[in-house]
């Protein structure tokens, strides 16, 4: 029997509470930079970051729209007690701490992997830390390249939080892998469902914020009182901006999970003996790629289709959830190896 | 798919006044267009996925028979209702089939217009520039060196780059350069789009001229099989597959070999199998293991279970000793607790040859490959053959087997039972491995131990065709999702140089390729 060494794997679980505690305190600090920080400063220091330079305290004038919401945010800012170039700091702190624990996780999963002898991604425990390491990484990049304003991390290290601490509830102990588990393909199937997983997770977010703000903006036009979550949608990027990001990211992310599909099906050959079963995980995996292409189709298809792309991204999301929570833990097929 | 709904709309839209015989054909098309419009097109796609989600949540005769059984038992109200929505057979309902076939249907309507017209645009030229180039979304002039080389050089700028580029002289003097590069994009976009038809085809072809079997194999020579229907425990032949057409090979169980860690998670299942083709004897050795099939001319094999066979010994009363070695059928995968039987339909006949059919012999029980120490033994503590036992439970009379009534040879005949036919005697008992026990007139006896390995053979034609249509889709995805059309124009008059350029599809990057292009322009 193959050893699985104690130590390592205690060490890998260590890290991953601390992960989640850099997650957890980066949090914090983009919801400070999100409430409080000055945003025509935030789009100045998008270049700054990326040259590593730090504070951004040099404002570049952002319209007047902007600087009236500055005004307006500033107030605010005082009533706690913090100025808005405490926010914004708080938001570059909040960024080092996700690099840190975007680093602790990655470590995190090697020691796992190291320890057992084989890839991090055998059990849903694990498929889900790789799948929040890929979204928290693809973030990273995203914000790095300037394609997201750095408070924006807020949603992300939100949903990566509420995903790692589900996974807690699903802790399986570090183990080898099952004989039908145990071949290559595990390596190209699953890492490439766990990377498309991951940048999907990212688009989500996005495209729940798209539909904020665009309520937002009708609500506001219209002289309404704003409510949470719809009043969220003050201090979001435009629409097409978001509409932009989404759209690249499911670009991105949508070959990848045709790609994982289709070894999928081939792997499913080799252990199975047909390469397509509707087993209840081959459906929803089928029914998120046929939703996914549904959005790109949409977003194809004139103004209407466009007002629907979010929306269909967002149940897209749903689906994917669903295809990891759903099929793993509520009904069994072939694909349950959640070790729950 | 048509991208403006609106068009093709009025096109098709019939007009008051148009003569009855012409209705119709206007009715029809109006029909197609609405059928091959986009908007539809995401409408079939949304019911495919929705569609396709109760066979998720429903047990499937495809996937899982006894579930589907098990649900009519359970629910005998409800599951005849849902049997006649095809519940049960969701990816076999016409229902399904009718959302795939429009699906491809209007798939197909709008690949062949943009099939032609692509083939058309790859031959085309790109067109002349527009007369206000300054109108286009990127623009640019300048004054180059007059000698006469400028179009030349700009034109070996643009190849560079690869674009497609044509020269036109006009009479007043002036010269244009077109250019045009991006058209990978719609070859993916259709290889994609036809790839997916080659996909439903290849499925098709698998479903026609596939067929499959599964049989519980057994250790020894005695057990091995050879590929006929009669040998499957079940089986599904597509139906232009006649049993004559099934290759000819044997399979014989050598060793089968489980190991597991100490939690019970199993680590390495493995067959040393033997087999044959073409009618020859199982000579050929092959290491069976799950994600290792064998793959023969015609069909593969493939490892998807085990379980154990108990070898039951029975002697009766005329000192006739008999021996049953059925598999007996796992109930938790995890401890391999398994259900099973062992009959002997001869037992009691006398020694004069006189058969009594109601004094034949039936075991039921079940079987603990490690039987915990104390009561209840109806448990395994792990799925490993540690300390095996079975719990018996004896019957006496008719067990029905030579009645010829096709029933299961891992169970009782439950009718037998009820109609008293055949009796149930005495309390259930424990017998570990070699362990006897005087019951029913006899001696039964746990005499050995073999394990069992569940095999499917399988044959699917259409396998190629579904993987190369796969790689063709992926092939034609990436460009479609990642190339842009643009157009790019400079008009060269005298020393004046006017650019233009119009990015054809989305394409945030177009300004600065735009810009670089102008900057190597002036360069040059």
């Amino acid at each position: 029997m193959p050893d699985v060494d104690a130590t390592l794997a205690n060490t890998a679980d260590k890290l991953f509470v601390a992960t989640i505690v850099f997650y957890a305190v980066a949090m914090l600090g983009y919801a400070l930079e999100y409430a409080f920080g000055r945003r025509a400063a935030v789009t100045a220091s998008k270049a700054r970051v990326l040259a590593g330079a730090g504070g951004p305290d040099v404002a570049e004038s952002a319209g007047d729209d902007a600087e009236d919401e500055d005004e307006h945010v500033s107030e605010r800012a005082e009533r706690l007690g913090i100025t808005m170039n405490q926010a914004n700091r708080a938001g570059v702190v909040a960024l080092w701490l996700t690099w840190i624990g975007a680093a602790l996780h990655l470590a995190s999963l090697v020691l796992r992997a190291w320890s057992v002898g084989r890839v991090p991604w055998g059990n849903m425990y694990e498929f889900i830390i790789a799948v929040c390491l890929v979204g928290v990484v693809t973030w990273l990049v995203v914000v790095m390249t300037g394609m997201a304003a750095r408070r924006l991390g807020l949603f992300i290290t939100l949903v990566a939080i509420l995903l790692l601490g589900t996974a807690t509830r699903l802790y399986t102990e570090a183990a080898p892998l099952v004989p039908a588990l145990n071949s290559y393909w595990i390596a190209i199937h699953v890492t490439a469902a766990v990377i498309a997983s991951g940048i999907f997770m990212v688009g989500f977010v996005p495209a729940a914020l798209q539909l904020i703000r665009r309520r937002y903006d009708q609500v506001q036009g219209s002289g309404r009182t704003l409510r949470f979550p719809i009043s969220l949608g003050e201090r979001l990027p435009a629409v097409a901006n978001l509409e932009r990001l989404v759209f690249k990211l499911h670009v991105f992310a949508f070959p990848l999970w045709t790609f994982g599909v289709i070894a999928g099906a081939v792997w499913a050959e080799r252990a199975w003996g047909r390469y397509w079963g509707w087993d209840p995980k081959e459906v929803w995996s089928f029914v998120a790629w046929v939703i996914y292409a549904a959005y790109l189709h949409a977003r194809a298809t004139g103004p209407g289709g466009r007002r629907l792309a979010p929306w269909i991204v967002v149940i897209g999301w749903v689906a994917m959830i669903f295809n990891l929570f759903g099929v793993n833990l509520v009904w069994s097929g072939l694909h349950s190896y959640a070790g729950v | 798919m048509s991208v403006d709904v609106r068009e093709k709309k009025a096109v098709a839209t019939p007009r008051r006044g148009r003569p009855w015989w012409k209705r119709p054909v206007a009715l029809a098309r109006k029909w197609w267009g609405q059928l091959t419009s986009m908007r539809t097109a995401l409408i079939l796609l949304f019911a495919l996925a929705v569609g396709a989600i109760p066979g998720s949540i429903l047990p499937q005769r495809t996937v899982n028979i006894e579930n589907v059984n098990a649900y009519f038992a359970e629910n005998p109200d409800l599951a005849p209702f849902l049997d006649r929505l095809w519940m049960f057979d969701v990816y076999a309902a016409p229902w399904f089939a009718a959302i795939y076939g429009l699906l491809f249907i209007s798939l197909i309507g709008c690949l062949v217009p943009r099939l032609r017209e692509h083939f058309d645009a790859l031959r085309r030229r790109p067109p002349d520039a527009p007369a206000r180039l300054d109108l286009m979304p990127e623009k640019a002039s300048w004054t180059a060196e007059d000698d006469g080389e400028t179009v030349a050089r700009l034109r070996s700028v643009l190849r560079s780059r690869r674009y497609r580029t044509i020269v036109r002289e006009h009479a007043d003097g002036t010269v244009t350069l077109s250019a045009e590069k991006g058209y990978l994009r719609e070859t993916g976009n259709l290889l994609f789009h036809f790839a997916l038809l080659g996909l439903l085809v290849g499925v098709a072809f698998g479903a026609l001229y596939g067929w499959h079997g599964n049989r519980i194999l057994g250790e020894g020579a005695d057990n091995a099989f050879c590929n006929n229907l009669q040998q499957y425990d079940d089986y599904g032949l597509g139906p232009n597959v006649t049993p004559a057409d099934l290759p000819k090979f044997c399979i014989q169980l050598d060793d089968f070999e489980a190991s597991y860690l100490d939690n019970g998670q199993p680590m390495m299942y493995s067959a040393d199998l033997r087999y044959g083709e073409g009618g020859g004897a199982p000579d050929e050795a092959y290491h069976l293991e799950v994600n290792e099939p064998l793959r023969l001319a015609d069909n593969n094999v493939y490892l998807l279970g085990h379980g154990y066979a108990p070898v039951i010994e029975f002697t009766d009363q005329h000192g006739n000793v008999q021996t049953s070695s059925t598999p007996f059928l796992p109930m938790d995968a995890a401890t391999m607790l398994s259900e099973g039987v062992a009959m002997f339909p001869d037992a009691n006949i006398t020694p004069e040859g006189v058969r009594d059919k109601t004094k034949q012999v039936a075991f039921e029980g079940m079987f603990m490959p490690t039987v915990p120490d104390e009561a209840p033994y109806t448990r395994s503590l792990f799925p490993s053959a540690n300390n095996p036992a079975v719990m018996l439970f004896a019957y006496v009379g008719d067990t029905g087997l030579d009645r010829g009534r096709p029933g299961s040879v891992y169970a009782l005949d439950r009718q037998q039972v009820a109609s008293g036919a055949l009796n149930a005697e005495g309390q259930g008992f424990l017998l570990k491995l070699g362990e006897s026990k005087q019951v029913a007139g006899g001696t039964v006896t746990f005499k050995a131990l073999q394990q069992y390995a569940t095999i499917q053979t399988r044959s699917d034609p259409g396998e190629g065709i579904v993987l190369w249509s796969s790689v063709a889709l992926l092939a034609g995805l990436l460009p479609s999702l990642l190339v842009k059309r643009r157009r790019v124009w400079f008009r060269v008059n005298g020393n004046d140089v006017t650019a233009g350029g119009l990015p054809r599809t989305e394409n945030q990057a177009f300004a600065v390729e735009f810009g670089e292009l102008v900057a190597k322009a002036k360069e040059s």
